[in-house]
């Protein structure tokens, strides 16, 4: 062991077969990496299809059928294969051992079984579409509809089941690692706010993911057996299927958006060269947001013939989550404030994710009021406000952290103009597309409908165009990769001055990342004291 | 990598072997949480059935075998028992009582799932079945269906449950007699033991609920 401690985890076994059954946190963040960005790309296609289908009112280029088919596994697989495994997936797999001084998470091999169990779930979704009928519910499956439809649904459902359970067992993971695993000196109030965010994450794909497994199962006996849950002729309810999904899939937004923010926070100090403003209240008020969460998941349902109380209800606890949003917005700016900024691209990223973010939550509290979500209900103003949380947020951070990583997972320098360029790209195209969809919706225009009036065109078509730009922005993205992977100056220790664990180990990572367990002393941000103090 | 520390009594990345037991148990306690967490969505689905269609739970409640349902009630928590004394068997260093106890806790298994068995045969047989292939027409009740529908599906996830218990307990007794365990190492002991409880805990409440209810 003692000569392959000083060796990178590339070189420290070779193969591909050591690769697929690599116990290596680092390793298996690497098969996350690859797995989920090619997700997105798939998503992302389908997204473009989506998009190009609605450049003119009526048949562009697919059939309605293949419209529903198209914008169901845009959405299905975004959310299922790439926006909930990615960031856990990827950036908390390779960094939260790291981070907190540990040299694996607390249960390897239950970490590779996590990610088979994303691929199996994978395989069980393409099979059906393979064998035939694709889904066309919507990922979010909403009987009647789902029951009845002659697509293949059960095939969906029992994927993203296996799915979730993929997530249930990184979280599961990552909350006995923090616990357990933390180095010497490494309090819980030393953690770096990443580390909290994962946490947080975690608390919520323990809890809430097993009741989207058995709502799904439940729709699946539906199907087979004809159980009469969500069936009115059997005396069922269907609207207690949303119930029942919501329940899971508001806090699966969370699960999507904490970890985000958990990078933002780390982005933003190293490139103020600051310490966070207020490092309490951004740990609470990611716990925080993760425990109003549960409170809010009628909200998706003010039109589904709930009781006033309930939407009254679930009208104030959405107003409750801006609260901690706003915590950690405010502590972001006021982080900046007199900070020696460097505009490197994930700082970049991470500033254009305070607009885009802004833009997203602020949007979210016109939908959590009554009055005016009876208006906005089922239109292009949800879907334009989703994304701006979704890919404005969440996207947007990712990115900011695959930048901000970059050095220490490949130990290359990425080329810091192609990240600007693609920055640029992406931040005007995404803020065309979606900027065009909440005047669509102010103005009336139904989501996933295939036609629309001639009036919606003009927005139509700069959304569309917008969509492009997009795409130009993420093939700019991939090339820096995989240029600066293979052609890339080499990445020295701490290219950014940061005063995280992560960087205090070689680029890339010792196999059990750090030759000699650390003993941490200060705090995650304290810059103004030297590293090794 | 393993092989290198086969020496080991604990990973690599553990600095000792209680410090990979307290690791563990966080670990098997978050898994009986989502265990919780799986059923409750059946818990809730059914409390909200039952205060839609009191009458017909009530009336569809009597055509399940009350004496069946308690002597199952009975042999799982002998069963938890048992399985509680083969841990304190093992803790004491006395696998020869940890291996009896375990396979008192393995038949007790299976007598449930054949008086299930039993049970569902009836049920069969009088077409009180879920849903769509509900064929009775002695009940008055609308929508009796319903009724059976939580029956088998809420009864039919614990039996997939009692099934993995039975494997998991079977791996044990292998490993017992196989000498992997003693009192300082006998973490899948615990951890099977704790899941066998929570199958139990599960029973505990689906019993009064279906058998029961009033």
């Amino acid at each position: 062991m003692s000569h392959a401690a000083n060796v990178n985890f590339y070189k420290a076994s070779s193969g591909l077969k050591n690769w697929l059954i690599t116990l290596d946190h680092k390793r298996i963040g690497i098969l996350y990496l690859y797995t989920t960005l090619l997700s997105f790309v798939i998503g992302g296609i389908f997204a473009l299809l989506v998009r190009l289908e609605l450049f003119t009112p009526g048949p562009t280029i697919m059939s309605q059928q293949n419209y529903n088919r198209a914008f169901t596994l845009h959405g299905a697989i975004m959310v299922f294969w790439f926006i909930i495994p990615a960031v856990p997936g990827i950036l908390g797999n390779f960094f939260l051992p790291i981070m907190i001084g540990a040299k694996d998470v607390a249960f390897p091999k239950l970490n590779l079984l996590s990610y088979y169990l994303l691929i199996l779930g994978m395989a069980v979704n393409l099979y059906g579409l393979m064998a035939g009928n694709g889904a066309d519910t919507g990922w979010t499956f909403y009987t009647p509809y789902s029951i009845r439809t002659g697509a293949n649904v059960v095939s969906m459902v029992l994927g993203v089941f296996l799915m979730g359970f993929s997530s249930i067992l990184t979280g599961l993971n990552f909350i006995a690692t923090t616990h357990t695993l933390r180095c010497p000196g490494m309090t819980w109030f030393r953690m770096p706010l990443f580390v909290w965010a994962i946490y947080a994450t975690a608390v919520l794909q323990v809890f809430a993911t097993p009741v989207i497994g058995i709502t799904l199962l439940l729709l699946a006996a539906e199907r087979f057996l004809g159980i009469g849950f969500f069936d009115p002729k059997l005396g069922g309810d269907p609207v207690l299927f949303q119930h029942f999904f919501w329940f899971y899939s508001h806090p699966a937004v969370y699960i999507m958006i904490l970890p985000g923010m958990g990078i933002i926070s780390e982005v933003l100090t190293t490139f103020s060269q600051k310490t966070i403003f207020g490092y309490k209240a951004v740990a609470a008020s990611s716990l925080g947001l993760a425990f109003v969460s549960f409170l809010v998941w009628g909200h998706h349902m003010f039109t589904s013939g709930q009781s006033l109380v309930a939407n009254f209800l679930f009208s104030l606890f959405t107003m409750a989550t801006a609260v901690p949003s706003a915590v950690k917005m405010f502590n972001w700016v006021a982080t900046l404030y007199k900070g020696s900024i460097s505009l490197k691209t994930p700082m970049l990223f991470a500033l254009g994710f305070l607009f885009t973010f802004a833009i997203g939550g602020l949007t979210g509290i016109f939908l959590g009021a009554l009055s005016i979500d009876m208006h906005f209900q089922a239109t292009y103003f949800v879907v334009a406000h989703f994304h701006y949380v979704m890919m404005g947020g969440t996207v947007v951070a990712f990115f900011a952290g695959l930048y901000y990583w970059f050095p220490k997972m490949t130990g290359k320098m990425y080329n810091e103009m192609l990240g600007r360029v693609n920055f640029v790209l992406f931040f005007i195209g995404f803020n065309i597309t979606f900027m065009a969809q909440f005047v669509l919706g102010v103005n009336g225009m139904p989501r996933r409908y295939y036609d629309y009036l001639p009036k919606y065109t003009g927005w139509n078509q700069v959304s569309t165009v917008g969509s492009w730009i997009i795409a130009l922005s993420v093939i700019v993205m991939l090339f820096n990769f995989i240029w600066s992977a293979l052609h890339g100056e080499k990445a020295p220790m701490n290219p950014w001055n940061s005063k995280g664990l992560e960087w205090t180990t070689q680029s890339p990572p010792v196999l059990e990342n750090f030759e000699h367990t650390p003993t941490v002393t200060a705090g995650p941000y304290e810059y103004g004291t030297p590293v090794h103090a | 990598m393993s092989s290198t520390h086969a020496k080991l009594d604990h990973a690599h990345h553990f600095n000792s072997a209680d410090h990979e037991f307290a690791a563990g148990k966080i670990g098997m306690w978050l898994f009986l949480v989502t265990e919780i967490m799986l059923f409750s969505g059946l818990f809730v689905g059914y409390g909200i059935f039952h205060y839609i269609y009191p009458e017909m739970f009530r009336e569809a409640h009597h055509e399940l075998n009350k004496v069946l349902g308690s002597i199952n009630t009975i042999v799982l928590l002998s069963s938890s028992l048992t399985m509680a004394l083969a841990i304190n068997a093992i803790q004491r260093d006395k696998p020869e009582l940890a291996k009896k106890m375990l396979a008192f806790t393995f038949l007790c298994a299976c007598t449930f799932l054949c008086i299930k068995f039993f049970e569902y045969s009836h049920k069969f047989h009088e077409g009180l079945l879920p849903g769509k292939f509900y064929s009775n027409t002695e009940l008055k009740a609308p929508n009796a269906a319903l009724f059976f529908s939580f029956y088998f599906v809420m009864t039919g996830i614990h039996g997939i449950h009692v099934l993995i218990g039975m494997a998991c307990i079977a791996w044990i007794y292998i490993r017992v007699n196989r000498g992997d365990f003693d009192s300082h190492h006998y973490n899948a002991v615990e951890f099977v033991g704790l899941y066998w409880h929570i199958v139990d805990l599960v029973w505990i409440f689906l019993f009064p609920l279906l058998y029961l209810v009033v």
